[in-house]
């Protein structure tokens, strides 16, 4: 009951609509972030080979006369590619880049206010000391050699410490985010999935008071999440976990239909509670 | 037994809460999917119209299923649903075309005013680094290769004699290569810019030996041609693009510095929201300085090689510099309206 557990740190924060309506944004994680990036970053450098090499192409069939303008749309673009990248996308309705999308997150201002276009600017130029610095100096010192071993630690370590920042802050905050007032938050695209209470339950399972009593809300998630997952391994050891608890005996074949009708009558229970202002958080509670 | 009829009762009203909205739930999402993917325009009227009506709805509905519903998959998906459209409603954009003719008429000119303290700094330490520059070379030569790399000097040194320094001003490259020159400048130029710019964040330190350095490299040079009677000319040759180009380096070290000073020193702000406003106006600035180096890059690469006249050299560079500080300065949109 008093298990003094640590809370770990909460990624929730508040966002109130001029509605009223707190809608808890979920800030992404460092991992997730990182995972956006590498996916951009091999969008960027696929792209500048596949320029790189059309514009090759392109001079061996022109050669000479025509390689001027090719040469100047191949450093135009590349540059585009390194810096515009980010910004044009972030800029964009959806406010992320491919690699973000991908994985369901997107750049939010940190205000609530709408996301405007000079701060996509600030928190993207900010990757050149994030990101481009600490890259440069790796290739353009492994080019001297060894010979500067002391500096290029040196330098490298300045630059970890700024490409590492999103670590040592609460909110998940890139130098460029810092700069800009913004953050990244997830917003997933979820599917409206079926009401779980409303599936049938043939064996008609019947469960006393006593019984529903045994488990709060909390448990009733977890409960969810293993019916949604429907793994025969997983709902037949939570059965057999409720069934000990509440004093019935459940066949492994019979684990899904139990759970479901368990599932069905223990919410029930608690939503009847929670209008009646008694909300049961967990097992523990009375 | 009572409570058993108060739990199906409970469970029927929940199971039409759902049935009743979600009709409305998947149209509000089904828009939501074509506005993200195209633009408002592609919507009929109505749809427009119902899109907040929508929105709404699907607001209070969360509301709903958060006091009473206890399916966990609901409320994640009225929270994700609602979350994008707040996003979309609130996101309060502008249209292209007004966001351009904002940023030329008020937001760059109004940035510039706003880092004028970082300018003038930042022009005096050009200065300063110039004056440094030209007074170490003066001193002793051997300064001259320390300040300016050899690969970046193209032969012009301390013992070069006056012809091959004026070589290097007057002649004109293969025309052919000109215009890739200039792209591979401006793009060289911008970058510099930006870590002068991005470097700020280290209290300004950074940017402040850049600038330094840079006005250091420029006095090193001068030094060499005035030792030889050639100051004025080589002012024509680097005024043509440098009033351009020397004022966008120094702005962007201005952004910088706004950056590292407002850091420092937040003053009555918290530290964060002291660092989002300078980083606002900095980027603004940015963006008119890649535009300023763009035209940088056209007028050295092109500009400074086709025209050799000493005169018409130095006309462009004060047409240029007058100019950009009529539009920062004195050029003023007053607008009426919200904001």
């Amino acid at each position: 009951m008093a298990t003094a557990r640590r809370a770990p740190v909460s990624t929730i924060r508040p966002l109130i609509t001029p509605e009223g309506v707190d809608l808890r944004i979920k800030l992404a994680d460092a991992g997730t972030r990182a995972a956006a990036f590498l996916l951009d970053f091999v969008i960027i450098i696929v792209a500048a080979i596949i320029i790189t090499i059309t514009a090759l192409f392109g001079l061996s069939g022109l050669d000479g006369e025509g390689a001027q303008p090719l040469f100047i749309v191949w450093i135009i673009l590349i540059f585009f590619l390194r810096n515009a990248y980010f910004i044009v996308f972030e800029a964009g309705r959806r406010a992320a880049t491919p690699g973000k999308r991908m994985l369901g997150i997107r750049v939010a201002s940190r205000s609530g206010a709408g996301l405007s276009v000079d701060q996509v600017i600030a928190r993207n130029l900010m990757r050149e000391i994030e990101i481009f610095l600490p890259l440069s100096i790796i290739l353009g010192r492994s080019e001297m050699g060894l010979a500067d071993t002391l500096t290029t630690i040196f330098g490298l370590v300045w630059t970890l410490l700024f490409a590492l920042f999103p670590l040592f802050n609460r909110d998940r905050m890139r130098i460029g985010d810092l700069l800009a007032g913004t953050w990244v938050v997830e917003a997933p695209k979820l599917a409206l999935v079926e009401d779980l209470s409303q599936r049938q339950n043939p064996r008609a399972f019947r469960f006393t008071q006593a019984q529903l009593d045994a488990y709060g809300i909390a448990e009733l998630h977890k409960l969810e999440e293993v019916l949604r997952r429907d793994d025969y391994f997983a709902l037949k050891a939570v059965a057999e976990t409720i069934g000990r608890k509440i004093g019935m005996m459940v066949d492994a074949v019979d684990s899904r239909a139990f759970l479901t009708a368990y599932y069905g009558e223990l919410r029930a229970q608690l939503e009847r509670k929670l209008l009646l202002g008694n909300r049961k958080a967990d097992k523990y509670q009375r | 037994m009572n409570a058993l009829v108060g739990k199906d009762a409970v469970r029927q009203s929940l199971a039409s809460f759902r049935s009743e909205r979600e009709a409305d739930w998947k149209a509000f999402e089904a828009l939501l999917a074509r506005v993200e993917k195209r633009a408002p325009r592609t919507l009929s009227e109505e749809e427009l119209l119902s899109l907040p009506l929508l929105y709404r709805s699907a607001l209070s509905s969360l509301s709903v299923a958060r006091a009473t519903s206890l399916d966990n998959a609901l409320v994640s998906y009225l929270e994700a649903l609602c979350l994008r459209g707040y996003f979309y409603l609130y996101g309060a954009r502008r249209g292209l075309r007004q966001r351009i003719g904002d940023f030329f008429l008020r937001d760059w000119p109004h940035a510039i005013r706003d880092l004028w303290r970082e300018t003038v700094a930042s022009v005096v330490l050009t200065f300063v680094g110039f004056g440094a520059g030209y007074w170490l070379v003066v001193k002793d030569k051997g300064w001259f290769d320390a300040i300016i790399p050899p690969s970046l000097a193209g032969g012009r040194n301390p013992d070069a004699s006056a012809e091959v320094l004026r070589q290097v001003l007057y002649d004109g490259a293969d025309s052919n290569f000109l215009s890739g020159f200039a792209a591979y400048l401006f793009t060289h130029n911008v970058q510099v810019a930006i870590l002068a710019f991005a470097l700020g964040f280290a209290f300004a330190v950074p940017s402040v030996l850049l600038i330094l350095m840079n006005g250091c490299l420029l006095g090193a040079m001068f030094q060499i041609y005035v030792a030889k009677g050639l100051g004025m000319e080589l002012g024509g040759w680097l005024s043509i693009h440098g009033t351009t180009e020397m004022f966008a380096i120094a702005l962007a070290g201005a952004a910088g510095m706004r950056i590292g000073t407002r850091i420092a020193f937040p003053g009555e702000l918290t530290r964060m929201t002291a660092a989002a406003n300078a980083g606002r106006v900095a980027a603004t600035t940015m963006v008119g300085v890649t535009i300023m180096l763009l035209f940088a890059g056209l007028l050295e690469g092109i500009g400074r090689q086709v025209i050799t006249s000493d005169v018409t050299r130095y006309a462009i560079g004060g047409g240029m510099l007058t100019f950009w500080l009529c539009y920062f300065y004195l050029f003023k949109v007053v607008r009426h309206g919200d904001r």
